[in-house]
């Protein structure tokens, strides 16, 4: 397990986590270099099919942040994404997925110590887990459950 | 078939120190659709943009990304080294090696294989960019000058003297702010109020300024160029416009105990006041807190002695709405007060006063007249002691920062003392002496050496009281961590610069970002410091950080500037990255079902019904629209969008999943 090297994607809003994300870098705070980050808008704009998609295609933990509630550069994104997030951590628990693996979080465009820890906690805790490999049995598992049922 | 072209920057040692950039450049040349990747030192140079330019012509580049800094840095530049050479500049993307790779990970193997994979996520997610227009609007030239402060009012006549109109919103019953209340300025010695009042007097008679004293923002809406700001304006129960100013309200009103907000507690006020005799606009307001007429319902007296019958104790508050096109941010800031010294006894001894409470004594209009008495007794103190950096760079105060303006107002402070109490003696504990400005450092020797301020460097651990004298305890680190203890007869507190009360509803209002500390945040440390994050609003003076005069008043026609530019242009470009709904032909016309679930998430109501009718006007189906000039993308809708009708510019589905398909996957 030693040499597991997880694979962690980082889904951020432009205006806070992002920028957060670049003050980590300005201060030179070194972090785990297993997260990579995809830039959006605004957390409202994460469509959380993609967390499925990110998970069917290997990823081994996963990070949503944006800005703190009441800060969201367009007034409520963040609060839309909160109340997306309430529903589909129940769906997808229900659904067998292993919510140890995503990390739901507020980071602001000052907190650049805050990233690089909110990273390193999420690659450590991805790392103690394990490769998701779990994601792919249990999908082949309905599918071939489906197959049988036809 | 998609050409794609690649350029990695060195950022001088910044990237190449961590990242092996010969083999990103390498790798990702090798990568599908890239036909030409190149690597250099500084990308944003002109040679580097000139690189970049040649590079689309020559290999006729259908996408560009370039690999280096923070696209919050530098996407506007290199989207217009792409739009110069021919290339829709919507066809240009960042890979941030920099802040996201090269500045946060250890020089390794692993760094590297990071950067190209960064490289190769928005390789793919450029082919599927689309070349898009600019979205086209207006601009209302009008700005909003939000305090009235010396920033503002700096701001507000530089803007009006460019010949745009200027609304200023000031949230006490006069403009001037907390220049008004220093009795002189270091380091000049020059007197506050005369330097102040004529520009407070010029904003009040200039044709283009309106002012709304005694009023607050409350809302806004919109975007640069076509904000919409809602002002409510409080109820001053008088009528302005009648109203001459003649203050007989004043001196008849019976309550007379209020501590003076101006005079920092240290002098009273009646009810229907004018905070001081200066005061722009000079006519008073009611404090309907205090007044009897409101707590007990009756007195009356103004209304009864009041000449022009001006007083209206029924008026409401009232709410305006206005245009405007700018807004400059100048709130100020305060100082920490009470409760934050227990060891200092900050609110428990009478004599143990802050820095502006000094400024009042200093000052020939305070409740002394300018001279320097004891606020316990009225005498004149023999020996005053002033702690500098009382909670700044403090972190166990929380309170890392240093208030930068403290060193000097201290070194004048102690030196106004000296000028006024001959044989008194000043003493100063301080940290460090940062005097950093043009003649700063002379002014604080002046101090030491022609008006024998004695310097003590140390911190003081306690002051508490004896015999009816403040006994201050401290430590001397210049010899030898010395303990040093001084009987003082008035100890004054250089207590740190806060961020203004009420900041941080007013960031949320405007939607700034602002810093742990609640300080409105700059968009840029360097190179964007009257900017904010969002487009159209500037910051000028201590709204920022804690600053002096003449910073803030640099800062404020740095900010005017900014407004002045934006106020040059009939028309503003936008960037074209709004959400918009598909269209096909009958009879579908859209996969829009008209559930309208997107219509209460969209926090700028920028989503419309529109129906498609047969030719005698019978409505077939009524599908979601986007107006354009509304929508800001935030792309919420998006993700709402139950039949993944709406699709966002620049974040399209298509662009995301590819990136996440892109990152997980190895090539």
């Amino acid at each position: 397990m030693s040499d597991f090297e997880p694979k962690v994607v980082a889904f951020v809003c432009n205006w806070c986590t992002y920028a957060g994300a670049d003050l980590t870098g300005t201060s030179r705070i070194k972090y785990a270099s297993n997260v990579k980050i995809i830039r959006f808008p605004c957390t409202g704009r994460i469509d959380f099919m993609l967390l499925l998609k990110s998970f069917a295609n290997g990823a081994d933990g996963i990070i949503i942040s944006g800005c703190h509630p009441n800060d969201c550069h367009y007034t409520s994104g963040n609060f839309h994404a909160k109340r997306r997030w309430i529903m589909f951590k129940e769906l997808m628990d229900f659904m067998g997925i292993d919510m140890k693996r995503i990390t739901f979080s507020w980071v602001s465009a000052a907190e650049g110590a805050r990233w690089a820890e909110v990273v390193n906690t999420t690659v450590a805790r991805v790392r103690e887990l394990g490769p998701y490999v779990s994601y792919k049995q249990m999908v082949n598992t309905h599918i071939e459950e489906e197959v049988t049922n036809e | 078939m998609a050409r794609i072209g690649v350029f990695i920057c060195h950022c001088g040692e910044n990237i190449s120190a961590t990242v092996d950039c010969t083999k990103v450049c390498e790798t990702t040349a090798k990568l599908k659709h890239v036909a030409y990747a190149t690597e250099y030192k500084y990308m944003c140079s002109d040679p580097g943009q000139s690189l970049i330019k040649e590079a689309i012509k020559k290999y006729n580049l259908t996408g560009v990304v370039v690999s280096a800094c923070s696209p919050r840095m530098h996407e506007p530049t290199f989207r217009k080294a792409c739009a110069e050479a021919g290339l829709n500049p919507f066809l240009c993307e960042m890979a941030n090696l920099r802040e996201h790779c090269s500045w946060v990970h250890e020089k390794s193997e692993s760094t590297t294989q990071k950067a190209i994979d960064i490289v190769r996520i928005l390789v793919e997610k450029v082919k599927h960019n689309a070349a898009l227009q600019p979205i086209r609007v207006p601009v209302t030239k009008t700005a909003l000058v939000i305090g009235g402060g010396i920033a503002g009012i700096q701001a507000a006549l530089d803007i009006a003297n460019c010949g745009h109109k200027v609304i200023m919103v000031e949230r006490s019953p006069s403009i001037g702010g907390h220049m008004s209340q220093l009795s002189e300025t270091f380091p000049t010695l020059d007197c506050s109020q005369c330097i102040l009042t004529p520009r407070m007097v010029e904003v009040l008679q200039h044709p283009n300024i309106t002012l709304y004293s005694y009023a607050e923002v409350e809302g806004l809406d919109g975007f640069i160029g076509n904000f919409v700001v809602k002002i409510r304006k409080k109820a001053k129960s008088l009528d302005e416009k009648v109203c001459t100013g003649c203050g007989l309200c004043i001196t008849k009103c019976p309550v007379k105990k209020i501590p003076n907000e101006f005079e920092q507690g240290m002098g009273f006020r009646h009810a229907i006041y004018v905070p001081f005799p200066q005061a722009v606009p000079n006519k008073p307001v009611i404090d309907r807190e205090h007044c009897t007429y409101y707590i007990k319902g009756k007195c009356k007296v103004c209304e009864i002695v009041c000449p022009t019958k001006a007083i209206r104790f029924d008026q409401p508050d009232e709410v305006i709405e206005a245009k405007v096109g700018a807004i400059v941010v100048a709130t100020g800031f305060d100082i920490k007060h009470a409760d934050f010294f227990p060891e200092y006894g900050y609110g428990k001894y009478k004599d143990v006063i802050d820095g502006l409470q000094f400024e009042r004594l200093a000052s020939a209009s305070g409740p002394t007249s300018g001279e320097i008495l004891r606020p316990s007794d009225g005498q004149k103190p023999k020996n005053i002691v002033f702690i500098a950096c009382a909670g700044s760079r403090d972190p166990a105060k929380g309170i890392a920062y240093c208030s930068k303006i403290c060193c000097m107002y201290t070194a004048k402070h102690a030196m106004l003392y000296k000028h006024k109490v001959h044989e008194g003696n000043a003493y100063v504990f301080y940290m460090d002496i940062r005097s950093a400005g043009k003649n700063y450092e002379e002014f604080v020797h002046r101090a030491i050496e022609e008006d024998h301020v004695n310097y003590i460097r140390g911190r003081v651990s306690t002051v508490y009281e004896r015999d009816g004298k403040l006994i201050v305890k401290g430590v001397d680190t210049l010899l030898g961590a010395q303990p040093v203890e001084i009987v003082a007869d008035m100890v004054v507190l250089a207590t740190a610069g806060i961020a203004n009360n009420g900041a941080e509803q007013l960031a949320q209002r405007l939607h700034i970002s602002y810093d742990s500390h609640k300080f409105f945040a700059e968009a840029h440390p360097k190179l964007k410091p009257v900017e904010t994050n969002t487009a159209g609003i500037f910051l000028a003076g201590a709204c920022q950080n804690p600053k002096d005069i003449p910073d803030s008043v640099s800062q404020a026609s740095g900010a005017a500037v900014k407004v002045a530019v934006l106020f040059s242009q009939n028309e503003l470009t936008r960037e074209p990255l709004v959400a918009v709904v598909n269209r096909m032909g009958p009879p579908m016309y859209s996969t829009c079902v008209g559930c309208f679930m997107c219509q209460p998430v969209c926090p700028y109501q920028a989503i419309e019904r529109e129906e498609y009718k047969t030719r005698d006007g019978k409505v077939i189906k009524t599908v979601a629209k986007i107006n354009e000039g509304l929508c800001q993308g935030c792309g919420t809708c998006v993700a709402l969008c139950r039949s993944k009708s709406i699709d966002l510019y620049g974040y399209t589905n298509e662009q995301v999943y590819t990136e996440v398909v892109a990152l997980l996957n190895d090539y």
